[in-house]
């Protein structure tokens, strides 16, 4: 990208990545021009995250990631006052990246700093589960592992309060009435009408940034596959596109075939899941009833096809762990005609029902305008008009030679988010037997379906970017020396798209709430780390 | 209306019998039976995602589709831990969770049945212990049986829980 290393004379370097990703190693005044500049020119904020570097540069680090017209734009600062270290925030011009902050701050003690406002100073993966003060991503905390004290019971969190005549709050969770994630939602309602709507998440923090430099980088792939165990392909992936960058590894093709069938079955079992589940969020039990026949039949194809339902030991570095095996083939065209039929016969009767599109349509709004200001992505956002589709825009192999279409809804509302799923399963299922035929025509190389890794060289940073089924996943991975991980970050689309929701609420009932939910269906492991 | 019903008459009925166990396989209706002499009703289900990575909870969903029809074996899920005779727990726990599963657990009427789910419930699984993770559910409340696996499928979460049960007495 030219803009930034013509306007601050430094360098961009090229990052090893799976896509198109420049570096700029920049000081806090130009940190901060360099934020102003991508957001006229209508970048996306991905990601922000920090390092301890004490130990090695005497301090610490921030680095954002953007998504542009180019592909990725990392900037990363080096933080010198090691007392106080803080920089400049990001969430002014980019509002998607308040909470990150937070979380950076509870992880690392670095704080982001505002021009005119202070930040959020409430804590967000940090409950009260280990002392203040002490930060679990600086080394050298040795008395945080493997047990903290516990401090006591949990700090009162100071939601927002909304004060007047009649209006009072519902506090719901952690814990939820189904079998979902836990997370806490106080809404502020009038009567039936929800006011304001605040979330308060990080309850399934387990640390995973933390236990990524205790694994090799040969084993990081597997807690990759578990951060959200619905994207266990999409994150797997990422981590291993990193990996397989920084060591210049040239992975088979069969695999990276077989990497994208994977993946489009993940977008094909989560999308049937959530179709049904809105069905019955609705009152329309029929459809849940159909729609998890239709999962189960995959993930026993997937069982057959992948040696498991949920691909958590597929995708590992330099390949995957199993060719497609000969029996399967015929079942799977089978199968994918079937889900075609099913689907549309589906399709049409969720079209017709009237008292389903009374409950879907204009709930839950999200204009274009907000989710542009907010910075909305993933499946969410091309709901809501934002066409923005990693596979379309920056495509990796194999996409690169898949013409995916971009599957875009202007209505942002729930039935918008119904649809757009409805469509990118036809998408889907298309791609899928566009990669089976390749695969079995043997129209690329037969086996070996993994490969060896080199050594990588210690501090070097690499990116890992995938259009999971709910949006961008990415990880960022440092190298440490002899194989291990010195930093890994990973993130989950989720972060930029719970804030959306707190908008989308607004004005609806409350009885509309799960439908609401349903129809973004974010993850809170994936977000909470 | 007659495209729904059509459809439903298409799909047939799915639900395959239930997995044996270790103390043989019991017919639905005999399972019924004997949940009916403990309970007097049908078996209810809390679930609470103590931390997990939520892979244990998409096969725990599972268990409401055709194939497995938990709810036609006499068995079913419910929104209370007050209504509840059973706790299903996935995930290491959590130092954030800690809390709210101690209160889950507390509201759940005696006697309390729990199940732990996954390797991650069984011993902490990939994330183990740590500042931010206490590990396995056992080391946060009492734990009656363990289901392992990453995540377990349906079958053996139905079979895991039907061992619960019969361990608790029921003649399964």
């Amino acid at each position: 990208m030219p803009m930034a290393s013509t306007l601050h004379g430094s360098l961009a370097n090229k990052l090893p990545s799976n896509v198109s990703c420049t570096h700029l190693d920049l000081g806090a005044v130009d940190w901060q021009s360099a934020l102003t500049e991508l957001k006229a020119m209508g970048a996306t904020f991905l990601t922000v995250w920090g390092a301890d570097n004490c130990g090695r540069d005497n301090g610490y680090s921030i680095h954002a990631a953007f998504l542009t017209s180019a592909g990725v734009e990392v900037l990363s600062h080096r933080i010198e006052n090691v007392a106080n270290p803080s920089y400049p925030s990001i969430a002014p011009l980019f509002p998607a990246a308040s909470r990150m902050e937070r979380a950076t701050r509870d992880l690392l003690g670095i704080a982001s700093t505002g021009p005119d406002r202070q930040p959020d100073q409430r804590g967000w993966y940090r409950h009260n589960g280990w002392p203040a003060n002490t930060y679990p991503l600086r080394h050298n905390n040795p008395h945080l592992e493997p047990r903290a004290p516990n401090p006591g019971p949990d700090n009162p969190y100071p939601f927002v309060q909304v004060e007047g005549d009649g209006v009072h709050e519902i506090a719901v969770g952690p814990v939820h009435a189904g079998t979902i994630e836990p997370g806490h939602f106080r809404f502020s309602v009038v009567g039936e009408k929800v006011i304001r709507l605040e979330e308060r998440l990080g309850y399934t923090h387990k640390g995973v940034a933390k236990l990524f430099e205790t694994l090799s980088q040969k084993q990081g792939h597997r807690l990759a596959a578990r951060l959200s165990g619905d994207s266990a392909v999409a994150f797997s992936w990422a981590y291993c596109a990193a990996i397989e960058a920084i060591t210049a590894a040239t992975v088979p093709p069969r695999a990276v075939y077989l990497r994208a069938l994977a993946l489009e079955h993940e977008r094909l079992a989560n999308h049937l899941g959530d179709l049904g589940a809105l069905g019955n969020d609705a009152g329309f039990s029929f459809g849940l009833t159909q729609f998890s026949r239709l999962k189960e039949d995959l993930l026993r194809a997937n069982l057959e096809a992948f040696g498991e339902r949920y691909l958590f030991n597929y995708i590992l570095p330099g390949g995957v762990a199993l060719n497609l095996p000969q029996s399967v083939y015929a079942h799977l065209v089978h199968l994918y005609r079937a889900l075609d039929y099913e689907v549309a016969g589906m399709q049409s009767i969720y079209d017709e029902h009237g008292g389903l599109q009374d409950r879907f349509r204009e709930t839950g709004l999200l204009s274009h305008g907000l989710a542009l200001s907010l910075g909305a992505i993933g499946l969410v956002a091309r709901a809501s008009g934002i066409g923005r589709d990693l596979r379309v825009d920056h495509p990796w192999a194999p996409y690169d030679k898949m013409a995916t279409q971009m599957v875009l809804e202007t209505g942002g509302d729930v039935a918008a988010r119904v649809l757009v799923r409805f469509r990118e399963i036809y998408e889907s299922l298309r791609l899928c037997r566009a990669l089976l035929a390749d695969l079995s025509h043997n129209s690329i190389e037969a086996t070996p379906v993994a490969c060896d890794l080199a050594v990588a060289e210690p501090n070097r940073l690499g990116i890992g970017l995938i259009e999971g089924w709910r949006g961008p996943v990415m990880i960022a991975l440092e190298t440490g020396a002899d194989g291990a991980v010195r930093r890994c970050h990973s993130h989950d689309p989720s972060w930029q798209n719970w804030p959306l929701i707190e908008h989308a609420i607004i004005d609806n009932i409350v009885p509309d709430f799960p439908l609401i939910n349903k129809s973004f269906n974010l993850s809170y492991s994936g977000q909470d780390g | 209306m007659f495209t729904i019903l059509s459809r439903m008459i298409h799909t047939g009925i799915l639900t395959e019998p239930l997995p044996t166990v270790a103390v043989g396989a019991p017919s639905t209706e005999a399972l019924q039976r004997s949940l009916w002499k403990v309970l007097g009703r049908a078996l209810c289900i809390r679930h609470v995602d103590a931390g997990s990575c939520n892979g244990c909870e998409l096969e725990i969903q599972a268990l409401n589709n055709p194939y497995y029809n938990i709810e036609g074996t006499g068995i079913k899920f419910v929104a209370s831990p007050r209504h509840a005779d059973l706790l299903l727990v996935t995930g290491p726990v959590s130092v954030n969770m800690e809390g709210a599963l101690r209160r889950t657990y507390d509201a759940i009427p005696d006697p309390k049945l729990v199940v732990a789910v996954g390797d991650c419930g069984a011993c902490g699984g990939i994330f183990g212990q740590s500042y931010a993770s206490w590990g396995s559910i056992a080391n946060v409340i009492p734990v009656n049986h363990t289901v392992t696996g990453c995540p377990p499928t349906p079958a053996a979460l139905l079979a895991g829980i039907l061992q619960a049960i019969a361990a608790s007495g029921a003649e399964v």
